[in-house]
């Protein structure tokens, strides 16, 4: 399942030489703020010609469909940087595919920072140019932004909020109470990568690990999904919370059952292996390119098909379907044959004693 | 994964549940010692594949929910200091004390960290000189020796800015507690596998003995669970009451001879309240005359807090075997991991928390 490396190394260095780290005053309205968007963020996230900067912008599109998809997402990571991504390309993915979980084509894109004072200017340097090339990734632009930059002490380096904006596909009618009892329940790929991968990647725990984070833009093999004309009546992305999270929230709104099996649920070894050692369930456990989708059965072996060839969907599977009875609760089938009930988790997985 | 998925094999444990149901020819009570193998059996439905006779009690084994409530207050009341780092395994931030848990004084701008092992709790002393370290050495003889190595070393390092908050206790006093409980249904033990990899299981020999019982040191995974109940219903059917150990691959009989002694060194055995139990005598560990420097209670001067538990919970009985979760009228409704009136409903070995996560409502399919 490989990604297309994001590779802003070999293009333009740093411009700013004259504040390595971020001031209070490049918040502030000012010379230095101006500074800042002309040469950091502009260039960054500029498609076409240089325009004046302007307190917001003026779209046009056109198309069969008048229903937009709109939605927003806030972005705070420890460490801002880990194997398989970084905050910015969280920023861009991540509200991407908030979009496509809403069968809608991501279109535009806002960007709001929040600096802590005193961070390098390289790091944000390097965050906007993977946001660039995370927006070139999913053929989203980002058309508006805001900054402002708090004391030192009172922001872990940088937060991001993007903003969204996409176009429904036309006729898709995508969301929890469109599931159907004998659904297919269909899953993208291996759980519990990105959690893992920025656990691993904290300096508090000392582990060797080579879990990259499966983040990744989902809206293209949604899309091919919809243009094909399988029947999709719901898709959700497993951020926070996980799979199970995910599942449960569908049921609950639904109102149906779901069976899912545990053993056809991929999980790669070493993200097992950590899960494991931690005592954290994988079914839990964040991922930021993996999404379920719930599909007509008739049309449930042609969409892993199109999912399959897709570089988002190498991995994909059916874990399980909508029962014909029951209500509203996702039954999990253990190895070893017996049922248990998923339910949502109280609050974050903390790692256990022994 | 080795070690694990041939432990989770679903053909393995049919054969195991068949065996049993041969050999079975009356009622048959089993308590498995450990809140990870209450866990896993509730996880994966391994009480509901057994035959009807045999019933699984779950034991005390779970760390978080018998340290003593006024142990947490103390932990809070320690970490809400200003100037304290106080570092905790994960699982302890969410118990409940009588008045608050140690996440709601981390919301309240205490410095509460959690660590992985008791070491980085000595790095972070090392690196912030000027504060005061405390980590809460909570657990049984599994955690026991690592944290006596985390003293051994801030003692080498001369570190005089760490302490710890030890809230030890030890299995085998547990157990004869139970076993002389007049409401003693226990019948048989699977014992906690990681606490014997440390300590062996020579000592169980007499317990055995001196209460009719078979012991069987039982590892954590489905089929290790239900070779345990193979092999102790076996005793029981033969009339047999010896050790025996189904967790080989990790357990020796006379365990892990420098972990106990990193242990003997650093602590000494001493009285300790069980939360929801009691007193049990010689049950838990403190800290050694040699290194009572870096006792936190004496350094803080919280040796006096005590608290009253809830009298709603009845997680005491719960962790003697006599009450399953379910039979709790505040089970999911005044006590969820939310709002906890007793650790056992929040510690990630807990049995009410197994319950409440696998098992909310009863499965009709």
């Amino acid at each position: 399942m490989s990604k297309e490396p994001l590779d802003f190394s070999a293009s333009c260095p740093i411009p700013i030489q004259r504040h390595l780290r971020v001031l209070l005053a490049h918040g502030g309205g000012g010379r230095l703020m101006r500074q800042l968007i002309e040469q950091v963020f502009a260039p960054a996230f500029r498609s076409g010609p240089a325009e004046p900067l302007h307190d917001g912008v003026v779209l046009e599109f056109a198309g069969p469909s008048s229903r937009l998809a709109f939605t927003t997402d806030s972005y705070v990571v420890k460490p801002l940087f880990f194997p398989g991504g970084d905050i910015g390309q969280l920023a861009v993915f991540g509200t991407v595919n908030d979009l496509a979980m809403c069968g809608a084509r991501p279109l535009w894109l806002s960007a709001g920072f929040i600096l802590e004072e005193g961070l390098p200017m390289e790091t944000l340097w390097r965050v906007a140019q993977s946001m660039r090339a995370a927006g070139q990734a999913a053929s989203v632009r980002i058309v508006t932004g805001d900054t402002k930059v708090v004391d030192r002490g009172k922001g872990d380096g940088l937060y991001i909020n993007t903003a969204g904006i996409g176009v429904a596909a036309e006729g898709a009618r995508i969301g929890p109470l469109e599931v159907r009892a004998g659904d297919a329940i269909l899953l993208n790929g291996d759980i519990g990568r990105h959690g893992m991968a920025v656990l691993a990647a904290r300096d508090e725990i000392h582990l060797e690990s080579h879990i990259e984070s499966d983040c990744a833009p989902l809206a293209d093999a949604v899309l091919r999904l919809l243009e094909e004309r399988i029947e999709v009546h719901c898709l959700r992305d497993c951020t926070r919370g996980g799979l199970a999270t995910a599942l449960v929230e569908i049921a609950n709104d639904c109102g149906l059952r779901m069976d899912i099996e545990e053993s056809a649920v991929p999980v790669e070894e070493e993200t097992r292996g950590i899960c494991e050692l931690l005592g954290f369930d994988p079914l839990y456990v964040a991922n930021e390119g993996r999404f379920v989708a719930f599909v007509a059965a008739q049309d449930a072996e042609r969409a892993l098909g199109i999912l399959r060839a897709h570089a988002q969907g190498a991995g994909a599977c059916r874990i399980g379907a909508v029962a014909t009875e029951g209500s509203g609760m996702v039954i999990l089938k253990s190895r070893i044959g017996a049922g248990r009930i998923l339910e949502m988790l109280s609050g974050e997985q903390l790692p256990r004693i022994c | 994964m080795k070690f694990i998925d041939e432990y989770r094999d679903a053909d393995a444990a049919r054969r195991y549940v068949q065996a049993i149901a041969k050999l079975v020819t009356r009622e048959w009570t089993l308590m498995e010692v450990c809140g990870g193998q209450t866990h896993a059996i509730v996880r994966y439905g391994i009480d509901e594949l057994l035959p009807k006779p045999i019933a699984l009690i779950h034991g005390p084994g779970c760390p978080v929910c018998v340290t003593p409530v006024e142990l947490i207050d103390k932990a809070v009341a320690i970490a809400s200091r200003p100037g304290v780092i106080f570092a905790s395994y994960g699982d302890m931030l969410r118990v409940p004390g009588s008045q608050r848990d140690l996440l709601s004084a981390k919301a309240s701008g205490a410095d509460v960290r959690i660590v992985y092992s008791p070491l980085d709790a000595v790095k972070i002393a090392e690196e912030s000189p000027d504060t005061e370290v405390v980590f809460f050495a909570v657990g049984f003889e599994t955690t026991a020796p690592a944290n006596a190595l985390a003293v051994l070393q801030a003692q080498r390092r001369g570190l005089r800015n760490f302490s710890t908050l030890v809230a030890h206790v030890l299995l085998p006093p547990a157990l004869e507690a139970l076993l002389q409980s007049p409401r003693r249904t226990v019948q048989g033990f699977l014992a906690a596998g990681h606490v014997c990899t440390v300590m062996g299981y020579n000592e169980y020999h007499s317990i055995a003995r001196r209460y009719g019982v078979p012991i069987v040191v039982t590892g954590f995974e489905p089929v290790d669970i239900l070779q345990g109940v193979y092999m102790c219903v076996k005793q029981l059917e033969e009339g047999r009451a010896e050790v025996e150990n189904q967790y080989a691959r990790s357990v020796r009989p006379e365990g892990n001879r420098p972990a106990q002694e990193a242990m003997r060194r650093v602590f000494r055995v001493t009285d300790r309240r069980w939360r929801g139990i009691g007193k049990i005598p010689r049950s838990g560990l403190a800290l050694a005359e040699e290194f009572a420097f870096f006792d936190a209670e004496t350094r803080f001067d919280v040796a006096g807090v005590e608290a009253e538990e809830s009298a709603e919970c009845i997680s005491g009985l719960i962790l003697q075997g006599i009450k399953k979760p379910h039979e709790c009228p505040a089970f999911g409704a005044r006590c969820t991991p939310e709002t906890p009136l007793g650790a056992t409903m929040v510690s990630g070995e807990g049995a009410c928390a197994a319950y409440y996560r696998y098992r909310p409502r009863p499965v009709r399919r």
